[in-house]
């Protein structure tokens, strides 16, 4: 059966109207894809991994914590279990729990300067709620902290 | 003994949903009103068992009876009564319970409903909605009943339980947000099985449609207010000062209302003009296959999110759920097609159809936007086996256009008439709105608003203000002309002589001002955060905020440290904030409390990042938000016209005879029947 014209006109523009659509959603997603790695990873992408949104997940590395409270700067070396690291910075003051040797997730860019360019910095903990692990006393840890103050 | 009850009253309940489907379908099909009436005893029944069920579980929590394993998972002694009593919805078996409670309360009104209508055998759509309803039911019972039990029994039974999950005690908020949302969320399970009985039965007359459309505005309401009750939880919760992360929890209870909200304006279509028929069910068929799917998503744990509750094994039962729902609602589409053939066709490129048809385009892009970057990531592990997340970025480049087309659409759909408008008409029609426009455009450009795209949708916000108002103004002045009433009094006989069409416009005038809140907030949001001794000040903005003190309190159910902060601006004291850091024992992070300084003009926020043991140091950061007041205020309009435009008049009741004398006066009795007055 032959379309009508009026049919096929409609079919047509709603043909290119969705063309054009899923055009701009495919671009939409593809431009904004961050993408989980390890360091080992971002290293053995080496140059291709400039510049894309990296959520890089790895442990602190102890003594590499610097802290510039002038310019509200942090920066660490952050590794993983191949011991390969990469060098982070990140503006602001980090979440309470930041400390060395705590697994963290830093969301960035990576710069040809080799320096992880964060603009999130979170601790890395399951999504999953979950309560302290044992022998692990929050409150009281904050408790001494005031204990001064207030007696 | 709590356990016990409660498990067999599930079983029971699940046992007795099984047989009412069965009981509705037979009763349906050979038009037997005993089986009918069966079926529906079983529907009243499933409600008063679940109801049971989810007292007994609210006692265990209260009375602390630890034997119950949901009460070992949740409960706790340190817990006040308030967050003991709404933990039950703080993981994943008591939300499923609440699932169940909500959509046992809509079985039993539907029920209720159904009685009251004529001869429940003189329509065999009815029994087969209920089937259809109660199947659903069967399915959440199922779960209840064994994945996601909450009353297994605990055995050695602990003497404390760690409480509920530390966000969901951090605000009484999470008392409301949940519900509300449920009872939008499930309520879209009617409207589904109101139109597959329609299909089962092969009729889809106008009747029925007014009746879906009525049990969708219901849920539609509560989801709207739901979602916007989650965002502003985000908000004053979660302390990054803004409401909407695109997070996939977000996006599982956005899409169903997008899709609902375009059937609610296809719907008129299709009363109207008998169009859009197969894509009016699709669209509702849809939106229930979202809801079903947003939970297995968040609920199964197969997308990370900071709202994902606990992995489960729930998981392949609601995919089983989802394909049996998938592909016998296809094959009941192509089975009735014949009944859903289009009665009238467009006429005109220029009327009220193709407004509509454009804003159900619209609306089916943002969902497929939304549903496309929400599964993207499951679909590249599966396919390319990389970890990816799809930025916020996507999601906001993606809707920003699709909303101004829809501002837009808000005020021009109305003023459009059906069939063939014209444009003398629209010049007319379209004069001081597009005034009213450029003047918005002018005065913020002038005011030194830049971003060209917050001032196009200031522009197009007041453009279609402006056309809506004028559907307020125009008939009110032709009133005061031919009956001499007072303004205020024509008005409102204009108005509650079309109760559903000026709900309708009431709803659009709030969705409008929840629009300009998002593009203010979003656009011009500031902030700063500094590091700041005690007793001295930092300019923020127009602000002054000083650091006065920072002190630590004691709760039963957790500890908390409070910063005192005064804010001043232009040397006048304008308020005291205290942003404070709370310790459960729970949680090995703090959890922010903001404090806010709200207005309409803009929200200022603070935030207790950090402080110095000694009490000399707090680490402080301020979010100024202008304009984001604007969405709660809009939110509170969308229900009061969603609430109106449900509102019967006594004119729409009394032309009926009621089936039982005196129960169609009471309000709410045969709903189904009454908008003849209403043309939208």
């Amino acid at each position: 059966m032959l379309l009508s014209g009026r049919r096929a006109g409609i079919a047509l523009g709603g043909g290119i109207v969705a063309l054009v659509f899923a055009y701009l959603v495919w671009g939409g997603i593809g431009n904004n894809l961050v993408y989980f790695l390890t360091p080992t990873e971002l290293l053995a992408k080496g140059p291709a991994a400039y510049g894309a949104s990296i959520r890089l997940g790895g442990i602190v590395q102890p003594g590499t914590v610097h802290w510039d409270a002038d310019r509200h700067e942090l920066r660490f070396r952050l590794a993983d279990t191949n011991d390969h690291n990469v060098e982070v910075v990140s503006t602001g003051v980090p979440p309470e729990m930041f400390t060395e040797g705590i697994g963290a997730v830093v969301e960035g860019v990576w710069t040809p300067d080799g320096v992880f360019h964060c603009h999130n910095l979170m601790i890395k903990h399951s999504n999953e709620y979950r309560p302290p692990p044992p022998g692990a006393k929050p409150a009281e840890y904050y408790r001494q902290l005031f204990r001064k103050q207030l007696s | 003994m709590n356990a016990l009850v409660g498990h067999l009253a599930t079983l029971l309940a699940l046992l007795l949903a099984g047989v009412g489907a069965a009981a509705a379908f037979v009763g349906g099909r050979r038009g037997d009103a005993r089986y009918i009436t069966g079926a529906q005893r079983a529907g009243i029944a499933v409600f008063v068992l679940v109801a049971l069920a989810f007292l007994i579980m609210e006692r265990a929590l209260i009375t602390h009876d630890f034997s119950v394993s949901y009460v070992a998972q949740v409960g706790s002694r340190e817990t006040p009564l308030f967050y003991t009593v709404i933990s039950l919805w703080s993981a994943l078996e008591g939300s499923i319970l609440l699932w169940a409670l909500v959509l046992s309360i809509y079985t039993a009104l539907l029920v209720r409903w159904s009685r009251r209508r004529a001869d429940p055998t003189g329509d065999a759509q009815l029994p087969y909605a209920l089937g259809t309803l109660l199947c659903v039911n069967v399915f959440f019972l199922l779960l209840i009943s064994w994945p996601a039990n909450p009353f297994r029994l605990m055995s050695p039974v602990p003497a404390d339980g760690p409480g509920p999950n530390a966000l969901l005690q951090n605000s009484p908020f999470m008392g409301v947000h949940p519900p509300l949302l449920y009872t939008g969320y499930v309520g879209m399970s009617v409207p589904f099985a109101l139109a597959t009985g329609a299909l089962l039965a092969g009729r889809l007359n106008p009747d029925w449609t007014k009746v879906i459309r009525r049990w969708t505005l219901v849920p539609w309401t509560f989801l709207s207010l739901g979602i916007l009750a989650g965002a502003w939880w985000s908000y004053e919760v979660l302390g990054w000062g803004g409401y909407w992360a695109w997070d996939p929890v977000e996006n599982a209870s956005f899409m169903p209302w997008l899709t609902a909200t375009a059937f609610l304006h296809s719907v008129m279509v299709q009363e109207r003009r008998g169009m859009l028929k197969t894509w009016t069910i699709t669209l509702i068929v849809a939106t229930f296959l979202l809801t079903v799917l947003g939970t297995f998503l968040t609920r199964s744990g197969v997308l990370a999110s900071v709202h994902a509750f606990t992995q489960s094994a729930i998981g392949p039962f609601f995919l089983t759920f989802l394909g049996l729902v998938l592909l016998g609602s296809l094959a009941l589409l192509a089975w009735r097609s014949e009944a859903l053939r289009s009665e009238g066709r467009f006429d005109a490129a220029l009327s009220r159809e193709t407004a509509f048809m454009l804003n159900n385009l619209l609306f089916a892009a943002f969902a497929f936007v939304v549903l496309l970057g929400t599964m993207f990531p499951l679909i590249a592990e599966a396919i390319r086996g990389v970890r990816v997340s799809v930025g916020g970025p996507y999601f906001s480049e993606m809707s920003v256009p699709i909303a101004l087309l829809l501002i837009f659409l808000a005020g021009v759909g109305p003023a459009l008439p059906w069939r063939k408008g014209s444009l003398e008409l629209l010049r007319g029609k379209f004069r001081w709105p597009t005034m009213a426009a450029l003047g918005t455009a002018v005065i913020l450009a002038a005011a030194g608003v830049r971003a060209p795209l917050a001032l196009l949708a200031f522009a197009l916000a007041a453009f279609s203000f402006g056309l809506l108002a004028a559907e307020f103004i125009g008939p009110t002045r032709v009133r005061r002309r031919t009956t001499g009433e007072a303004g205020p009094l024509a008005l409102w006989r204009v108005v509650a002589g079309n109760r559903r069409r000026y709900g309708g416009y009431i709803v659009h005038a709030g969705i409008l001002v929840v629009a300009v809140g998002v593009t203010g907030s979003a656009t011009f949001r500031r902030e700063q955060e500094w590091n700041v001794g005690r007793g001295a000040a930092v300019q923020f903005g127009r602000y002054q905020i000083q650091f006065d003190s920072v002190w630590a309190v004691s709760e039963s159910n957790r500890d908390g440290v409070i910063a005192a902060t005064t804010v001043s601006a232009g040397g006048r004291l304008l308020t005291r904030l205290s942003p404070r850091l709370n310790y459960y024992p729970t949680s090995m992070e703090p959890i922010g409390t903001p404090a806010v300084r709200e207005s309409l003009r803009e929200d200022l926020y603070l935030v207790l990042l950090a402080y110095a043991a000694d009490g000399s140091h707090a680490t402080i950061k301020a979010i100024a938000s202008p304009l984001v007041g604007w969405i709660w205020l809009g939110g509170g309009i969308v229900a009061l016209g969603a609430v109106f435009s449900l509102w019967r008049g006594a004119a729409a009741r009394q032309p009926r005879p009621a089936p039982v004398p005196g129960a169609g006066e009471r309000p709410g009795a045969g709903r189904s029947r009454a908008v003849t007055e209403a043309r939208a």
